[in-house]
Order: structure tokens, then C-alpha cells, then sequence
């Protein structure tokens, strides 16, 4: 590992201050300050000046440098995070977000001086239209939750215009938590459906749901255990009988690109995210973007303002009486939308084929590897993703934990765990296309190395992780005694 | 492809121990039907040469704060990004990291949100800030349904100087919870007192007022603050942190919940986001409070350490019963404004403040010395106000745009009532001699 | 076997029930604190509030599982172990004793009757319960 003497620095950077130490520069007033600080009564000034920490630039570019080495990123480690689509994330994409007729362009700023930016954003919701066969997308959704809540809201406002009252949402129990939630918010009870061992829906369970009480079924396709459902197109067909509109959670979708499409299996409402599918970086959690997109019966309900185009120009179409109403401040995460943007005009269409093409391929090539080793959850091929159960370990003591934090030692970030919840001691491998035969050969010797370990001496495992700068650490102690923000030691 | 590293060569031996013949043996779920029998229809693809030339002449059609004077606000600001920030979030281990589920090698992200929400509740006068929501207007709408949750009542009152644009996220998001929004009446740019206390009552569940507010005036937060807990409801505060080295905490007048748009912080304006939600909170809502929470503990050795904590309350583990459904926050835009802060410091928000206030005072005296041209409200305010013009605002800002000038925002199309109005912010970033070139062009364009 | 104790009645959602006089006390079992793991957070209602049997009337919280605490019985609630507050763990260490979490004034004593007794709710674990 290479960052052993990271484990001597336990710095916040209030510990690191010292009465008088500047960062900053800026420049000396022009104008008068006086009046202006005057001008505002008392009572409305800050009494007691806000405990900042005061330290040099050196000390803020090296602590946050050695922060960031406590860190793994795609950029140094291989990061197998089922279901986040953990893949490379081009730096000219970086480049294109910091131009500052991009990066500096005020939301407000009249639309004739904005027309580079929302001409970028117009395309953009084309190409995303056409790479997931809808008839519209709105981009301002902020990420894939807030995308969920735009298409459900935009259901319901549908069903609304129709005079139906429905006041249910189906969702398969191997659902993202965010589905749950997103429906929750709308207003909708939401109801679960069965699915079986292999992460299918259980067509009886969802026959019996159906009804004209229910406004929508929203499935992950592929599902959450990596597999394409066979049967989604029927599915949608029986949902539409009993006029429940078919939404599609597009967390995976880099499983298909130019392969096939939501809008051509059925869908009527799907979102994508940029930050999994179109190479926006994760940034440690955020920002991401969640555009949604929609067939042509929700497009009066589409978020306003809508980026359209008219003979001089684009512009922002405020009159949209049908609108369900605005997700942020202003037009989306514009940033992330250049970089999709640069990634999609970067691949093309034979690109972004290729991109799912290896990114199945990867995915049953660790999947086959590893069948000896580790339970698998559902028989192959699988798609983008592929789903283990360390039950057979756990029998000897290994969890999925276990696992994950021994591969952190071995020099791998860790797949997801304990997700998808039908799934005993899950273990979701998602290796992305930007990954090398080589990089999948190394990480399945180490998970074959693992469930060795875990048979002969698993002291090993049950210390890890030993070389990252903490270890395990006490989130009882965490949730019991919350310690939220720093404080002086008094 | 650059990014696709499999050779021909690599395939076939993966294919090989896979044991199919080809990809397309792995796609044999997808049915026949719904597959897509032609290539995607997509502009050809680009060398990055060739893109660079493409995206900077798109770039190129934009009026962007460095091309063009600006002095627009309304929830957004030109404030200057210090030289480190953008050096330190390109370091790969931040902006390609993950959200941090794994504590032991997401350390990194962990300190940096951790020190965030230090920095957060110090400024806003709170005891716990969270890790950020997506953008100040959706961090109301979080904070209206949190209201909602934690007094069990349905009214909110929207003071009539928060940002119509916020108004309007707040009014998807309560939709489905069938909260009723009321105005707190705002005749002169702050709120009728007298007349607020009458409309806030027994089913308000809070009391939101922006200060400064849209109109840039700062309005009286203790005295909303008296209003709201005589009623039983919370004072919910949407403030600009950017603006906290000078303007008092909300939290130390009385405000049970404050937000606000943290992209001031050394975030880009970026044509409108992504942005930076702030939420902090009085320690009592702590479990009602939406988004992440990073807490200190320790580790099996006894070191200090850092995790997610608090999770039950998220959609990952409560899932319908989440406190909302907010997965992916903006970590990155938190950590750009953890580095501002840390850099500006003690002394340096406080200057940053002063400078803005200073200007816009200036460019205020000079801009309402305009013959016909007046302040709109008789109200103190800080880095922004509201102009009257005697002329269509919509055309003056056409017009100054291609002189160069960002005049301002006409406010016509948000705020019907005040459609003679334009609505101009001023920063630290703006010197005399551009207000002064400001006032001269707007003259002529009124005269 | 997680313990069972004799005197007492339970639910399927693995609360216990104890008669004290016209009252009831009420915690959750041995065998729930040992499925959640370390209880971090209890939420309980207010003295004064109805109850109603089988519905939920408060949570328990692990670090990564939440469970709703549904009523054995209806009726009002006459004490709330304000002491979990503090020291969650309690419910860990000693979930029949200190770790009760209600006193409860029933509202129909036959839902006592409905209760399972020990040796039911042994058998009910015994089936693999969950």
C-alpha cells in the first residue's frame, strides 16, 4: 500500500490553526467600506466572529492533499461497487466543465447570451432520448432520486389530468431504497412485489397487485441481481392492460447501450444517471445528475422550464401549465451535463455499444472466475453486474463484511455489500468496461485468495483492514453518542 | 477506443473461459423483438482535438462572468474562487471516489465532510449541519417536509421574499405530503410583522423567511422568530453562508432550521449547478433531518476515525420511511466549499462580506443617481437590491448585454408585481470602474 | 434458544408482555435485541398516548436496521422507560428487566388472552420465526 504514514496524520484543519495565519488574498476596496457596514443596522451584524480556522495556502494544499491520499478513487484503485458504475472518468470531460463560458455562465444571464449552454443542453436531452428510445428528457433533476420524484410525480399529475384517482406504486422488494422513498414522496403507498430467487418478478405476486388503484411499477432493468428479465416486455404490456404506467429505474443501464432501449421494451418514464452510465465523476458522493425521460403522453408534465428551440435561437419554455414545477433553483447540473455531453460526443454511437458490450463481458468473465469460489446468486450470463453470496463463508465465519474489508488490505476497494436485500451475504461485483483483463485477473485472485483464507486461516480477514489509515472502526460508539462537528478541547 | 482497454485478444480469451462463442451469447435474455437493429443515431464521434474545438466554440456563444461584467444574483453569485480549490478537488482520490460506505478507505471524504459540517453549524449559528442537499431551493423544500414531520402540522408560510424559483421546488416537493403553502405578506421588500402574525396559527408547521431576501433586503429574524415559536411552528431561515462573516448566525436569532445556497463558497456559477444545498439544525431534529451525517468515533485500535452514521434514517436502510429520499448529495461541492473556507478563514469571509457590501452600497448610490432611476425599497440591505427603472428592465438588459454588462435580473418574469424592477447584485469581484461604466451605460439606456 | 420467559406473553413481532396489577409492562425479547445487534436508539411514545393493539407504536433502531415496536395490547400509556434515551444498551443487557420499555393501562382485557403464551412464542421461534 502506499500510503503507510498516513496513519500518522489525524489532522482537521481547525487543529491545524493559528491566530493570524492568511490564506487568502484580495484586493484593497476601491470604494468606501465605512458607510456600507453603517448602513447596516446592529442588530443585524455578527456579534461574535465565526470560528474559522486561520492557516497558510500550504497548509491548505497539503492537508487536503494528504486527506485525499486517505482515500481510494477509480483514479488510483479498482472500484467494484455493484450497481454505481464505478468507471473511468475522462479528464478532458474535466477540461470541457472548466471552460468558463461554461463554467462561469451566470443561470440568469439573458437567454441570447446563453445560447452555447442551452444548445448543449438540447442536444444533450436528444441524444439521451434516442440512446433510451423516449420521446422527451428533462435534464434538471438533480440526481437518480430526484429523477424518480420527476417521473412519478409526472405519473401522477398524468393520471390526475385523466380524472383517475390511483393511490398505489409497485415496486419489486430487490428495489433500490431510493424507489421506496421517491414514491413515498409523491404522495404514493407503496406496495411490494415478490421477486424470486433469481431477482425476477413474480408475475403472480404483480398480477395480483394490479389493478385500478395502481398508478405505476417501477423495475431496475437489468434487476439488481445483474440479470435482464426475460419477460419485461410482457410485464409491461400486463401493467398497461389496467392502465399503470411502467417506470424504469436506469441505474443500469450501461448494460445496454445501443443494445436495446427502455422506451422499445415498454417504458413510459426512465431516468439515467450521468454520474454511472456518462462518466460524471462520483465526487465522493455527489454531484450527480438524474435526467428523466419520458414517451409523449407525460411531456405536458415535464419539469418546467423546458430547454426548447425556436427559428433565432434556443430558449427556456416557461408555459407549461401542466408542469409538475421545478426540482432546483435553476436548469439542472449544467456542469454535469457538459461532461455528458463530451463523453457522448467522445464515443458515438459504435463507442457507447462497445462500452456495454465489454462492460456484460467483464462482468461474466469475474462471474465465471469466481462460480468455484463463491456462491452465485443467479445462473448466467449475467449482464453489467453479477451478484455473490458469501453464504458458504459465513458457515466458517467470513461475512460479506469480512470480505470487503480484506480486500481493501489487497489493495481493492470493495464490491457492494448486502445489497440486493434478497440476497443472503451479497456480494455485488461490477467491474465497468474501463477495466483491463489484467486489473479483473488480479482482483478475482485476490477474492480466490480470500475464500481460501477464509477455509484455512481466516485470523486474517477478521483484522482487516490493516494497512488503510484507520481500522475498523466503532459505528455503534457513532450512532449512540453522535459527535457531529468539532469542538475545541476545552 | 482510449477508454475500452479489452484487445481483440483479451476478448477471445475471456469469451474462452466464459465458454460462449461471443458477447451475443450473453445478451440471449434480451428478447429478440426489443432489440435495437441499427446503430444509435449520434453525431459521429470526435478525436478529443476535434471536441475541444467544438465545446469551446459552443463556450464561445455564452456571456459568461469573465467575458462579460456581471452584477446578476438571485440565488446565484460571481464570488472569487481562490487558486487551491480547483487543484485540490481535481486530486482523482476525491472526485473519483465513491460515497463513502466503505469508512476505511474513504477517510479522506469522511474528514472533509466532517469538517464541513463544522464549518456549517459555526457559521449558521446551528448545532448539527448535514452533508449537503443538491441546491438551497431543494434544501427548503427538505426542510418544509422536516417541519411537517417534526410538529405533525400542515401549513407552511412562505415569507413573500424568498426566491419565487424557490417557492416553486418547494411546491413540487410538498405536493405529495398535501402540505398548504400561505404568503407571509411583504409589501415594502421585507415582512408586515402585524400582518405575518395573523396568517402564521395553530396548523403552521413554519415559518420560512429568506434574509437577505430576494429583493436583497434584510428582514428581522428575531422578530420572525418570536412569531413562529408563539405559535408552536419552526423558524425555518434560508441564508447565503457566504454572507455569515458579516451578517449575524440565524442560528443566534432564533432559527430552528436554516438553509441556503452555499455556491458562493468557491462553487462555479456553472449555468445553474451544480450547486450546494446547505440544512442545518437545532440538535433536537437531529433524527428527522434529511441527507448524510458524518460522526466521529474510533477505531478497533482507539484512533480517531470517521463514519456515515445515523443511517437508519436514510432511504438505503428505512426506504418508504426515509426522512427523504435524497441518495447522491453534492459531496464534491461541499468539499469545494470545506477548502474556501478553510482558505478565506477567520478574517477572510469576514473581508469578503465587508468588500461585497461596500461595493454594492457604492454601485447603489450610483445607479439610483440615475435621473428616473430609484431604489425600489427604503430597507437596509447587504449585497443586493432592487432597482426601479423607468424603463422596460427587460430591454435595458438587452441592451447593456451587448455592451459587455450582465446589468442585472428584470424581474418581469418571476415576479409580476415588480415587473419595472431589475434586481442587481454586486460582489467583491466588481471594481468602481466597472460600476461607474455600469451607471453611465445604464444613464443612457434610461435617458 | 434465545431466553423465554415463563410468566410472561408475546408477540410474532417479538415483544413481551408482563402483568403488574391492572397494568401492563413492555419490552422486546431476548431473541429481538440478539437480531437487531447493538441498539443505538429508541423511540417511545409520550405518557398519555393510546396504544392500539398490533399497530406500531415506536422503533428501535440498530446502526444499520430500524424495526417499529408494535402494541401487545391496546390502551393508554401510563410510563415510558426514559432511561433508553440514554442508555440504549440497556435493551441489550437486560431486555425482560431494565430494558422494558412501556407500562401500559389496557383498554380490553381480552387481548391479553390473544397474546401467545411462553411456550407458543417458544414454539413460534422454534418454526424459525423472523
Amino acid at each position: 500500500m502506499p500510503y503507510d504514514n498516513q496513519r500518522a496524520y489525524d489532522r482537521l484543519v481547525f487543529e491545524l490553526s493559528s491566530p493570524g495565519r492568511l490564506a487568502f488574498s484580495l484586493p484593497e476596496s476601491d470604494v468606501p467600506v465605512e458607510p456600507a457596514l453603517n448602513a447596516l443596522p446592529a442588530k443585524y451584524r455578527r456579534a461574535t466572529p465565526a470560528a474559522l480556522p486561520e492557516v497558510s495556502e500550504l497548509d491548505v494544499v497539503r492537508h487536503y492533499s494528504r486527506l485525499s491520499q486517505m482515500n481510494y478513487g477509480v483514479d488510483t484503485h479498482f472500484y467494484p461497487l455493484g450497481s454505481c458504475t464505478m468507471k473511468y472518468n475522462p479528464k478532458i470531460n474535466e477540461d470541457a466543465a472548466r471552460i468558463a463560458g461554461f463554467a462561469r455562465l451566470h443561470p440568469l444571464a439573458p437567454e441570447a447570451a446563453a445560447q452555447g449552454a442551452l444548445q448543449l443542453m438540447y442536444d444533450l436531452g436528444k441524444m439521451l432520448a434516442e440512446i433510451a428510445g423516449m420521446d422527451a428528457v428533462s435534464l434538471q433533476p438533480a440526481a437518480g432520486a430526484q429523477g424518480e420524484l420527476a417521473g412519478v410525480l409526472m405519473i401522477r399529475a398524468y393520471h390526475e389530468a385523466r380524472g383517475e384517482k390511483r393511490t398505489k406504486v409497485l415496486i419489486p422488494d430487490s428495489a433500490h431504497g431510493t424507489n421506496p422513498a421517491s414514491t413515498a414522496l409523491a404522495g404514493y403507498e407503496v406496495i411490494e412485489v415478490k421477486s424470486d430467487a433469481e431477482g425476477q418478478v413474480d408475475l403472480a405476486d404483480l398480477e395480483r397487485h394490479l389493478g385500478p388503484d395502481v398508478a405505476a411499477f417501477m423495475i431496475t432493468v437489468p434487476n439488481t441481481l445483474g440479470n435482464f428479465e426475460p419477460r419485461v416486455m410482457e410485464i409491461a404490456e400486463r401493467c398497461h392492460a389496467h392502465g399503470v404506467q411502467v417506470y424504469m429505474d436506469g441505474a443500469n443501464l450501461n448494460a445496454i447501450l445501443g443494445i436495446t432501449r427502455p422506451g422499445d421494451l415498454g417504458f413510459d418514464v426512465c431516468h439515467f444517471n450521468l454520474h454511472k452510465t456518462f462518466t460524471t465523476p462520483h465526487g465522493g458522493g455527489g454531484p450527480g445528475a438524474g435526467p428523466v425521460g419520458i414517451k409523449s403522453h407525460l411531456e405536458p408534465f415535464l419539469p418546467a422550464p423546458v430547454v426548447a428551440k425556436k427559428d433565432d435561437g434556443y430558449f427556456l419554455d416557461w408555459k407549461r401549465p401542466q408542469s409538475i414545477g421545478k426540482l432546483q433553483a435553476f436548469w439542472g447540473n449544467f456542469g454535469m451535463h457538459v461532461r455528458a455531453y463530451t463523453y457522448i460526443r467522445t464515443m458515438g454511437a459504435d463507442g457507447l455499444r462497445a462500452v456495454s458490450d465489454n462492460a456484460v463481458l467483464n462482468a461474466n468473465y469475474v462471474m465465471k472466475r469466481l462460480e468455484a469460489y463463491y456462491d452465485v446468486a443467479a445462473p448466467g450470463p449475467c449482464m453489467h453486474e453479477c451478484v455473490l453470496s458469501a453464504r458458504k463463508q459465513k458457515k466458517l465465519g467470513v461475512t460479506a463484511m469480512d470480505v470487503a474489508k480484506r480486500l481493501l488490505d489487497l489493495g481493492f476497494y470493495a464490491p457492494s455489500t448486502y445489497f440486493p436485500l434478497i440476497v443472503e451475504e451479497a456480494l455485488m461485483i461490477e467491474p465497468t468496461e474501463t477495466e483491463s483483463k489484467e486489473t479483473l485477473d488480479a482482483f478475482c485472485e485476490a477474492m480466490i485468495r480470500i475464500a481460501r483464507e477464509a477455509e484455512t486461516d481466516s485470523r486474517g480477514i477478521h483484522e482487516a483492514p490493516v494497512t488503510t489509515p484507520v481500522r475498523r472502526l466503532d459505528q455503534t460508539k457513532a450512532a449512540r453518542e453522535p459527535n457531529l462537528r468539532w469542538r475545541p478541547r476545552s | 477506443m482510449r477508454y475500452l482497454p479489452n484487445t481483440a485478444q483479451n476478448q477471445r480469451a475471456m469469451l474462452e473461459t466464459i465458454g460462449v462463442r461471443g458477447i451475443e451469447d450473453l445478451l440471449v435474455r434480451i428478447p429478440a423483438k426489443a432489440r435495437l437493429s441499427r446503430p444509435l443515431a449520434l453525431p459521429s464521434a470526435l478525436a478529443e482535438s476535434e471536441l475541444v474545438r467544438h465545446l469551446r466554440a459552443l463556450a464561445a456563444r455564452n456571456a459568461d462572468a469573465e467575458s462579460a461584467v456581471c452584477f446578476l444574483g438571485g440565488g446565484a453569485y460571481d464570488h472569487y474562487v481562490p487558486s487551491p480549490i480547483n487543484h485540490l478537488i481535481l486530486r482523482g482520490e476525491f472526485f473519483t471516489a465513491y460515497t463513502p460506505y466503505q469508512p476505511e478507505a474513504s477517510q479522506g471524504t469522511l474528514r472533509t465532510i466532517y469538517e464541513y459540517q463544522t464549518m456549517i453549524a459555526e457559521l449558521t449559528g446551528m448545532d448539527v449541519a448535514n452533508a449537503s442537499i443538491y441546491d438551497g431551493a431543494s434544501s427548503l423544500a427538505e426542510a418544509a417536509l422536516m417541519a411537517h414531520a417534526v410538529t405533525s402540522r400542515t401549513e407552511i408560510v412562505l415569507g413573500g421574499g424568498v426566491n419565487p424559483l424557490y417557492r416553486r421546488v418547494v411546491e413540487t416537493y410538498v405536493d405529495g405530503a398535501g402540505l398548504r403553502l400561505r404568503e407571509g405578506p411583504t409589501p415594502e421588500g421585507v415582512l408586515d410583522l402585524d400582518a405575518v402574525r395573523r396568517v402564521v396559527g395553530g396548523k403552521t408547521a413554519a415559518l420560512v423567511v429568506q434574509s437577505p431576501n430576494f429583493y436583497g433586503c434584510l428582514e428581522d429574524v428575531a422578530a420572525a422568530a418570536e412569531i413562529a415559536h408563539a405559535a408552536g411552528a419552526l423558524l425555518v431561515i434560508v441564508s447565503d453562508p457566504v454572507n455569515l462573516g458579516v451578517l449575524e448566525a440565524p442560528g443566534r436569532q432564533g432559527a430552528d432550521i436554516v438553509v441556503g445556497e452555499g455556491q458562493g463558497l468557491g462553487v462555479p456559477l456553472s449555468f445553474g449547478g451544480p450547486y450546494l444545498g446547505v440544512f442545518a439544525a437545532k440538535q433536537e431534529f437531529v433524527r428527522r433531518m434529511p441527507g448524510r451525517l458524518v460522526g466521529a468515533t474510533v477505531d478497533l485500535d482507539g484512533a480517531r476515525g470517521f463514519a456515515l452514521t445515523l443511517q437508519t434514517r436514510e432511504q438505503h436502510i428505512r426506504r418508504a420511511k426515509a426522512t427523504s429520499n435524497i441518495c447522491t448529495n453534492v459531496a464534491l461541492c461541499a468539499l469545494m466549499a470545506t477548502i474556501y473556507l478553510a482558505t478565506l478563514g477567520k478574517q477572510g469571509l469576514v473581508r469578503v462580506g465587508e468588500l461585497s457590501a461596500a461595493k454594492a452600497h457604492y454601485a447603489a448610490e450610483r445607479l439610483a443617481a440615475v435621473p428616473g432611476v430609484s431604489l425600489r425599497f427604503a430597507q437596509p440591505f447587504f449585497k443586493e437590491f432592487t432597482l426601479k427603472l423607468p424603463k422596460s428592465p427587460e430591454r435595458v438588459v438587452a441592451r447593456l448585454a451587448k455592451q459587455g454588462i450582465l446589468a442585472g435580473l428584470a424581474l418581469k418574469a418571476l415576479d409580476k408585481k415588480h415587473a419595472d424592477c431589475l434586481l442587481v447584485a454586486v460582489t467583491e469581484q466588481r471594481t468602481k470602474d466597472e460600476i461607474d461604466v455600469f451607471a453611465d451605460a445604464l444613464a443612457k439606456a434610461v435617458a | 434458544m434465545a431466553n423465554v420467559l415463563p410468566d410472561l406473553r408475546y408477540t410474532r413481532e417479538h415483544e413481551w408482555a408482563k402483568k403488574e396489577g391492572g397494568r401492563i409492562r413492555v419490552g422486546i425479547t431476548a431473541y429481538a435485541q440478539e437480531q437487531l445487534g447493538d441498539v443505538v436508539f429508541v423511540e417511545l411514545p409520550k405518557v398519555g398516548a393510546k396504544l392500539t393493539a398490533h399497530q406500531a407504536f415506536g422503533v428501535v433502531e440498530s446502526v444499520k436496521a430500524v424495526s417499529d415496536l408494535f402494541a401487545p395490547i391496546s390502551g393508554e400509556v401510563a410510563d415510558a422507560n426514559a432511561e433508553l434515551g440514554q442508555k440504549p444498551e440497556t435493551v441489550n443487557q437486560d431486555p425482560y428487566g431494565k430494558g422494558w420499555m412501556l407500562v401500559v393501562s389496557p383498554s380490553n382485557a381480552k387481548e391479553w388472552e390473544q397474546l401467545l403464551t411462553a411456550a407458543q412464542y417458544e414454539e413460534f421461534l422454534a418454526q424459525g420465526a423472523h
